[in-house]
C-alpha cells in the first residue's frame, strides 16, 4: 500500500507523466503530448511532439492543418519514453483511432482511458479490458439514470419516422467526429441504401473515415442538392447547426439528435429536438461500473463528467477512487 | 395508459402549437370514456391525489437505490417523476398495464400508509414512458408545454365546439367531466352551470409595449396592486375566486355576506390602508395583502387589522342578467349604478383615469410608482367581456421596472426546460463599503430574463467559479454582476438583508462590471414604499 504513484500527476490542464515529461490529452500546448483520440477537447494543436494512433494523427492533421512532431503508434505497440516509461496504445471503442494508454513504470501500471464505450461500433475496434493498478476513467454519463439502449432500436426509430413522412427529411444532429459516421454506418447496417446528405462541415471527416476503410455508402452535400431531392432522406449535421438558419434550406426537417443526453426528456426539449435518439459514444452507467469491476484496479481516478456519483459507487463497493479536477473537457454535444 | 403515455411523450418533443392541438385532439377523440376525461384533467391540473406526494416517490426510490445516487440523479434530471421513471428497476415489456381509469382509481384509493406498496405495484406493470405518465399524473405539474387553456382549445377542436362554451361549462364540473363529453362528443344537452356559483373565466389583457392607442376609443383605469378576484353570488350562495379560478372564499370570510344581491363582479382584492394611490386610494401595499393570502383560517385580529375589500372593475352578471355581450361602456354604467347599493366598507369603484391625450396619460403613468400602483389598464370602450386574452381589446401598461446592480452569490439547477443547468440565482448587495470590508447580503432570487445562449454561459460561470457546495446549492466566488429589474421592494424577514423584491428578473448580465461597483443595501432600502 506504500505505493504513491508519484510518477503520474493529475494537473489542472492534463495528466503529467513526470519521468518522461509527457502530458496526456493536455488542454494547452506542451513539449510532448500523448493523445488518446481526436476530439477537440482532448487533441489540441501546437505541441512539440504528438504521440497518437495513425488515425488520430490524421484527424488532427485534418483539423489543425499541421501536426508537428507526429509520432504514430499502432494499437498494441509499445513505445519507450524517457525516464523508463513504456506506453502502449489499446483500443478504447470511442471513435476511429481512439485509444486507452497503458503506462508502465517501475513495475506499476496505469491505464488512461480517454473517452470510451463498451457497445459495438462498426467504425472502430472494441474496448479491451486491461488490468492495471490505477485506472483513470471518464464519467461523462456517470449517473444511474443513463442507460443507452441498443443502437439498432434507435436507428429503427429514425427509419420509422422517415418512412412515415416521405415529404419531409430527418435532420440528425450528430458530433462531426465519430457520432456522425457511426450513425451513417449503422443506417447502412440496417439496410438503408439511399444517399445520406451531409452538412458541409462533415464532408472531410467522412472522407477520412472512408480512406481508413469505413464504408459509409453514398454521401451527398446539402449545399449541392436540390431541396426536393432531400425529401424522404436522412440529413446529418453538427448539433450546432440544428436550429441554425442553415436548416432552412431543408424540406420541412424533423429535428433529431443523436446523443446520450437524449435519455432525459427535458434535455431533448432544451435542444428543441423532436426525435431524440439515445446514441452515445461514451460508456453509460452500467458500462462504467462493469468496466471498473472487470479491470479491478487498485484505485480509480475519475477525470471528467458526473464524478460525484461514480465516486459514491466506489464507496458503496469498497473500492478506492478519487476525482481529478481537470479543466477544459467538454461533453455537451455527445 | 399506453396511449396517454405516448401522447405525453409526443407533446414533450413537439414545439408547434398546432401540432400539440392536433395530438391532444386526436387522443381525446379516440380514447374511451372515462379515460379521456381523466387524461384531460391531468393535462389541465385538475387531479389531486393527497396520498401521493413527491416525497412518496422519493422514499420509494430510496428503498431501491442508494439515497446519494438518487439525489445526484434527481438533481441532474431536474424532475422527480422523470428520475424515478428512469431509475425504476423493471423488466423489459411488462404485461397487463393499467388503463388510465384504473390508475386513477388506484391512486385515489391510496392512503399515506398504503401508497408506497400500491404505487410500486402500478409501476411494476408499466414501461418507462408509462411510469413517467403515471408519476406525472400522480403528482401534477406536467411541464410539457401544455397550458390548461391549450388543452381546452384542443377539446373544442376535437369535437368542433366553441372554446368559449367549453370554458363556460368547465368550472361547474369535476373530472372526468362526464357531462362535458356527453355534450361535445355524444350530442347531449349542454351541462347546466347557469344556476351554480361557479367561476366565469376572466377577461385578460395583453401588454401594451409599443402600441399607441387613441383615448377616444380606449378608457384608462389604474392597475391596482392586489389580486384580481371574481366575487360570485348565485342563488344566495357566495364564492370568491382568484385569477386561476381557485376558490379562496375561506381566506376572506368578510366578503361572503357583503354582496346583498345575486351578481358576478370582477375587481381587485385589496386591504385597507393608505399606501396605494395616495388620496384617491385607501388601500395598503401588496405586502399587506400578502400577509392574508394562503390562510385556511383567519383570526379576528387579522380581520380587524387588515380588512379586505374589492375595488370593482366590471360586472358580468347582475341579478340573473348576463351583461357580457354588452360594450364596456354599458357595463360600466350598470356597475356605477350598483355601487350605492353595496356596503362602502367592502366595495368601491376603480376610478377611470382622465387624460387629454396619450402623452398626458404617459405622464400620469410615470407617477404610478410614487402611488405604489402597478400601472394602467387600457380598455376598448366598446369591448364585450370575453374570456381570455383577445387582441386589441384590453391592454396592461405597467410602470417601468426598477433596476439595481447585484452580485451573484449562489446558484442552483433549474427545473423543466432548464433542468441540469444552473439557472436559479441568488444575488446580494453590499451592506456597506465593499472596499472597507463590507459583506454581501442576499436580497433576492431570479430564474428568468436571460436567453438560452446566456444561460449556457452563466452555467459555465457557475461551474467554474464554485467555491462551496451545500447539497444542490453552489456558492460562487462572487465575481459577476447582474443588473436586476424588479417591480417593487418590501420589508421582509425572508432574507438576512430584511428586504424582498417583487418579480425580480435578470435585466442584463454585466460581465464587464467590477463587483465592488454593485449597489449597496441602503440604495435598495430607499426604494421601499410600504
Amino acid at each position: 500500500m506504500a505505493r504513491d504513484f508519484a510518477w503520474i500527476r493529475p494537473e489542472p490542464h492534463g495528466i503529467h507523466v513526470v519521468p518522461a515529461d509527457c502530458w496526456i490529452d493536455p488542454s494547452q500546448a506542451v513539449g510532448c503530448a500523448l493523445v488518446t483520440h481526436g476530439h477537440a477537447d482532448h487533441a489540441r494543436g501546437g505541441h512539440g511532439q504528438t504521440v497518437a494512433t495513425p488515425e488520430t494523427l490524421a484527424i488532427m492533421k485534418l483539423r489543425y492543418a499541421t501536426c508537428a512532431g507526429a509520432r504514430p503508434v499502432a494499437y498494441h505497440e509499445t513505445i519507450s519514453l524517457p525516464g523508463g516509461v513504456d506506453a502502449t496504445y489499446i483500443p478504447a471503442g470511442h471513435v476511429l483511432g481512439s485509444a486507452q494508454i497503458l503506462l508502465e513504470h517501475a513495475g506499476e501500471r496505469v491505464v488512461v482511458t480517454g473517452d470510451y464505450k463498451r457497445m459495438p461500433d462498426p467504425t472502430c475496434p472494441p474496448f479491451e479490458v486491461t488490468p492495471c493498478d490505477i485506472f483513470i476513467t471518464e464519467a461523462t454519463f456517470g449517473l444511474p439514470v443513463f442507460c443507452h439502449p441498443p443502437i439498432a432500436a434507435e436507428i429503427g426509430k429514425l427509419l420509422d419516422r422517415l418512412a412515415a413522412h416521405p415529404d419531409r427529411c430527418v435532420l440528425v444532429g450528430a458530433y462531426a467526429l465519430g457520432k456522425a459516421q457511426r450513425v451513417i454506418a449503422e443506417l447502412r447496417a440496417a439496410g438503408h441504401r439511399a444517399p445520406v446528405y451531409l452538412h458541409g462541415a462533415m464532408e472531410k471527416m467522412c472522407r477520412l473515415y472512408a480512406d481508413f476503410g469505413i464504408d459509409l455508402g453514398e454521401l451527398r452535400l446539402v449545399g449541392e442538392a436540390d431541396k426536393d431531392a432531400m425529401r424522404g432522406h436522412v440529413v446529418v449535421c453538427p448539433p450546432s447547426a440544428l436550429n441554425d438558419r442553415w436548416s432552412r434550406r431543408l424540406p420541412d426537417p424533423i429535428t433529431a439528435m443523436a446523443s446520450g443526453w437524449m435519455r432525459v426528456r427535458q434535455r431533448a426539449r432544451q435542444r428543441n429536438v423532436e426525435l431524440p435518439l439515445v446514441i452515445s459514444d461514451h460508456a453509460d452507467w452500467g458500462e462504467l461500473t462493469r468496466t471498473v469491476e472487470e479491470v479491478d484496479p487498485h484505485e480509480t481516478w475519475i477525470t471528467h463528467g458526473r464524478e460525484e456519483a461514480l465516486l459514491r459507487w466506489h464507496q458503496l463497493h469498497q473500492r478506492r477512487a478519487r476525482a481529478l479536477a481537470l479543466v477544459g473537457y467538454e461533453d455537451e454535444d455527445d | 395508459m399506453e396511449a396517454f403515455a405516448a401522447l405525453l411523450d409526443a407533446l414533450v418533443y413537439t414545439r408547434s402549437r398546432n401540432e400539440k392541438l392536433r395530438l391532444i385532439a386526436g387522443y381525446l377523440r379516440d380514447a374511451p370514456d372515462p379515460d379521456r376525461g381523466w387524461a384531460l384533467a391531468a393535462l389541465t391540473g385538475g387531479l389531486d391525489f393527497p396520498a401521493v406526494k413527491s416525497s412518496t416517490i422519493r422514499n420509494l426510490l430510496k428503498e431501491r437505490i442508494d439515497p446519494v445516487l438518487w439525489t445526484l440523479s434527481r438533481d441532474f434530471v431536474g424532475d422527480t417523476a422523470e428520475t424515478a421513471s428512469l431509475l425504476w428497476p423493471a423488466g423489459e415489456a411488462p404485461e397487463d398495464p393499467p388503463t388510465v381509469s384504473e390508475a386513477v382509481a388506484a391512486l385515489a384509493a391510496m392512503t399515506r400508509k398504503s401508497a408506497p406498496a400500491a404505487l410500486a405495484t402500478l409501476l411494476d406493470r408499466l414501461d418507462g414512458s408509462g411510469r413517467y405518465a403515471l408519476l406525472k399524473m400522480a403528482t401534477g405539474g406536467m411541464r410539457i408545454g401544455v397550458s390548461s387553456r391549450l388543452a381546452k382549445v384542443a377539446f373544442a377542436q376535437a369535437f368542433d365546439v366553441s372554446v368559449e362554451e367549453v370554458e363556460e361549462h368547465w368550472h361547474g364540473l369535476e373530472p372526468p367531466y362526464g357531462p362535458l363529453f356527453a355534450w361535445a362528443a355524444h350530442g347531449a344537452a349542454p351541462p347546466d352551470t347557469a344556476n351554480l356559483p361557479t367561476f366565469r373565466p376572466f377577461m385578460l389583457a395583453h401588454p401594451l409595449e409599443d402600441t399607441v392607442v387613441d383615448l377616444a376609443d380606449y378608457v384608462a383605469e389604474w392597475k391596482w396592486d392586489g389580486i384580481r378576484v371574481q366575487l360570485v353570488r348565485i342563488g344566495g350562495e357566495t364564492r370568491l375566486y382568484s385569477r386561476g379560478g381557485d376558490d379562496i372564499s375561506a381566506t376572506f370570510p368578510e366578503l361572503l355576506d357583503a354582496l346583498p344581491f345575486d351578481a358576478v363582479l370582477d375587481g381587485e382584492l385589496l386591504v385597507r390602508g393608505t399606501t396605494q394611490g395616495g388620496e384617491a386610494g385607501g388601500a395598503a401595499s401588496f405586502n399587506a395583502l400578502q400577509q392574508r393570502l394562503g390562510r385556511k383560517t383567519v383570526s379576528r385580529k387579522m380581520l380587524a387589522e387588515a380588512p379586505a375589500f374589492v375595488r370593482l372593475y366590471d360586472a358580468l352578471i347582475v341579478e340573473g342578467e348576463d351583461l357580457r355581450e354588452m360594450p364596456w361602456q354599458a357595463r360600466r354604467a350598470r356597475l356605477e349604478a350598483l355601487v350605492p347599493r353595496l356596503p362602502a366598507d367592502r366595495f368601491d369603484l376603480s376610478q377611470v383615469v382622465e387624460a387629454d391625450d396619450f402623452d398626458a396619460l404617459a405622464r400620469i403613468r410615470e407617477g404610478a410608482r410614487d402611488d405604489a400602483i402597478e400601472g394602467l389598464m387600457l380598455k376598448r370602450r366598446d369591448s364585450p367581456y370575453v374570456a381570455g386574452r383577445r387582441t386589441g381589446l384590453w391592454y396592461k401598461w405597467k410602470r417601468d421596472p426598477l433596476l439595481i446592480d447585484c452580485v451573484l452569490m449562489y446558484a442552483q439547477r433549474g427545473s423543466g426546460r432548464r433542468s441540469s443547468f444552473f439557472s436559479d440565482y441568488t444575488f446580494g448587495c453590499w451592506d456597506g463599503d465593499p472596499d472597507a470590508g463590507a459583506d454581501l447580503l442576499p436580497v433576492g432570487k431570479a430564474y428568468s430574463g436571460f436567453t438560452d445562449e446566456e444561460l449556457k454561459r452563466l452555467d459555465r460561470h457557475v461551474r467554474t467559479h464554485t467555491i462551496n457546495r451545500f447539497g444542490p446549492v453552489r456558492e460562487t466566488d462572487k465575481s459577476l454582476v447582474f443588473e436586476v429589474a424588479f417591480d417593487s421592494v418590501h420589508e421582509s424577514r425572508r432574507h438576512k438583508s430584511g428586504l424582498a423584491m417583487r418579480f425580480p428578473r435578470i435585466h442584463r448580465i454585466r460581465w464587464d462590471k467590477p463587483v465592488h461597483e454593485a449597489d449597496r443595501i441602503e440604495t435598495l432600502r430607499a426604494l421601499v414604499r410600504d
